[in-house]
């Protein structure tokens, strides 16, 4: 089966409710796990690699959890197929660079992804709508139990689950979350939340993971140590840290109205004048205007919108999914100029923005759940 | 796949070396050059090569792995795996290596992490003969204690509980 006939369409995906999700846009816990006696993917020759991924995609596809699933070897998938999934953030940029040796399965739901041959042996996630760092855990958890009775993982009393990285040794794991924060970045608080999510031993990330910026203000926010502390204690630092920054972001937002209204619905009223009628328009600042049309709505100034179409769009209008919509390959500003297209049909019954005279404090009120 | 580029200088052989210098007026130049000419040219090749422990790993990483060595080249038996590679890649080869590196290693992972002990899940099948490693460990430290105390009494049915719980463990994990 084709990847493009698997995913569930972006109108889909955009609907997946999960608690808090005016904010957090999706929870994620990874476990890396290598197999005894192979050597790590980054230093085994391919005949090798091969071999390990013969021997666990069998073992992985045959989980209750992966029937349905889609599973391939990263060489059969085409490059364009590999950034979606990439933008779908369902595998790492650095899986989507591999070829012969490496592989992927995906459950029919899109809540478990594991790549195979990545910078370890096993990189197994489970993914989640909204705040749902424990779910998630829970699930790998469940996920990870199944696949070691299966496997032989390298381990040691000593140093627990040993990886490729020793930034990743011991529990192996990565729990991470993606927040929409403009918020703060518009209060120009942003840089000391992050510090001080630093000195908790967090790291703050951003769309795309390690090295990328926070384009359209989302965050990725995730546990850096991973020895010495056991899953729950890393899980529930999360948890507890991430609805402080929940907080911090509401109250920025409810501040900049009181005290700066017309900064506000400048940005947003500039970013819905420009996403609407705009006959060229680069990814990076689609996601930078859609970022501000998604407070918009969270704020109540588009009555009538629903928060996923924003989603949806920010999907929608990343370039390999708007390349796939076509037969013919793009040049980049054919691409903006599509793009534009695809902004001013997606919102044209969009109405401009809905500036309330009354109290600014009535405006915090999101129209949906 | 492109192409291999060939040396801009002497045309011959295949490119390794892709220097890319940017001048004040931020215009980028670039040349591909061979081992050879790029050693002409006085690139050490060598040199040039980023400790990329360091930048994964923070500084001093890729240093403190080999000066565990003592200045001998340390090399993993069973993946062939080096000081040299780890400080090219922030990486280790394969599992093995962290029992071949583990002195230059523990540093690095106290600086790192929580602790230098994993806490947390283990697989089923290694969970009791964990748990008994730690029984023995703890039994071991109450023994020397006993002996210590010239408590000989205590002593013996430590030593004893100690051989009741090893024989059966060094049978499991082979």
């Amino acid at each position: 089966m084709q990847i493009h006939s698997f995913l569930s369409p972006p109108a889909e995906t955009a609907r997946r409710h999960g608690p808090n999700d005016r904010i957090v846009m999706s929870s994620r816990v990874r476990l890396a796990r290598n197999i005894r006696d192979f050597a790590f993917p980054g230093w085994a020759k391919k005949p090798e690699r091969v071999r390990v991924l013969d021997a666990i995609r069998p073992a992985v596809e045959s989980l209750p959890e992966m029937a349905d699933a889609f599973s391939e070897a990263m060489d059969n998938l085409a490059a364009l197929d590999k950034q979606i999934l990439v933008e779908r953030h369902l595998i790492s940029r650095e899986h989507a660079a591999k070829t012969a040796g490496s592989g992927l399965v995906l459950n029919r739901e899109e809540t478990f992804c594991v790549m195979i041959n990545e910078e370890d042996h096993l990189r197994m996630q489970a993914l989640r709508p909204g705040l749902q760092l424990r779910q998630a855990w829970n699930a790998i958890d469940a996920l990870d139990t199944a696949l070691e009775k299966k496997l032989d993982y390298a381990f040691s009393n000593e140093l627990g689950y040993l990886t490729a990285c020793p930034t990743n040794l011991g529990t192996g794991i990565r729990v991470s979350a993606m927040l929409h924060l403009p918020g703060l970045v518009l209060a120009e608080h942003i840089n000391p939340i992050i510090q001080s999510v630093n000195k908790l031993g967090l790291a703050v990330r951003g769309l795309y993971g390690e090295g990328t910026e926070a384009l359209g203000n989302v965050f990725q926010v995730s546990n850096q140590m991973t020895l010495g502390e056991n899953e729950t204690t890393i899980v529930e630092r999360l948890e507890k840290v991430l609805s402080q920054i929940i907080e911090h972001e509401e109250n920025a937002r409810q501040t900049l109205m009181e005290q700066k209204p017309k900064v506000v619905y400048n940005h947003i009223g500039r970013a819905y004048g420009t996403l609407a009628n705009a006959h060229s328009i680069t990814s990076k600042e689609t996601m930078n205007f859609l970022s501000l049309l998604r407070l918009g709505v969270d704020m109540g100034v588009f009555p009538g919108t629903e928060r996923s179409l924003v989603d949806e769009l920010f999907l929608t209008t990343q370039p390999a999914h708007l390349q796939r919509k076509l037969s013919d390959k793009l040049s980049a500003e054919e691409r903006d100029i599509l793009r534009a297209d695809m902004l001013r049909e997606s919102l044209k019954n969009v109405s401009r923005p809905l500036i309330k005279k009354i109290e600014p404090r009535e405006l915090d009120k999101p129209t949906d759940s | 796949m492109s192409a291999k580029k060939m040396c801009s200088v002497c045309k011959e052989k295949p490119a390794t070396v892709f220097l890319t210098n940017i001048s004040a007026d931020e215009k980028a130049q670039k040349l591909d050059l061979c081992d050879d000419c790029a050693k002409a040219k006085g690139l050490d090749t060598n040199l040039a090569m980023f400790p990329f422990a360091d930048t994964m790993l923070g500084l001093g990483a890729s240093q403190e792995i080999e000066s565990a060595g003592g200045g001998v080249e340390i090399r993993c038996v069973k993946c062939g795996f080096t000081q040299a590679d780890f400080k090219k890649s922030g990486r280790l080869g394969c599992s093995e290596c962290y029992t071949t590196f583990a002195e230059g290693l523990g540093g690095l992972l106290k600086t790192m992490h929580k602790g230098t002990r994993h806490v947390g899940k283990a697989p089923e099948a290694l969970r009791e003969s964990r748990d008994t490693a730690e029984r023995v460990k703890a039994l071991q430290k109450k023994l020397v204690k006993a002996i210590d105390d010239e408590n000989f009494e205590l002593a013996a049915e430590l030593r004893d509980e100690i051989n009741r719980l090893t024989p059966r463990r060094t049978a499991k994990s082979a």
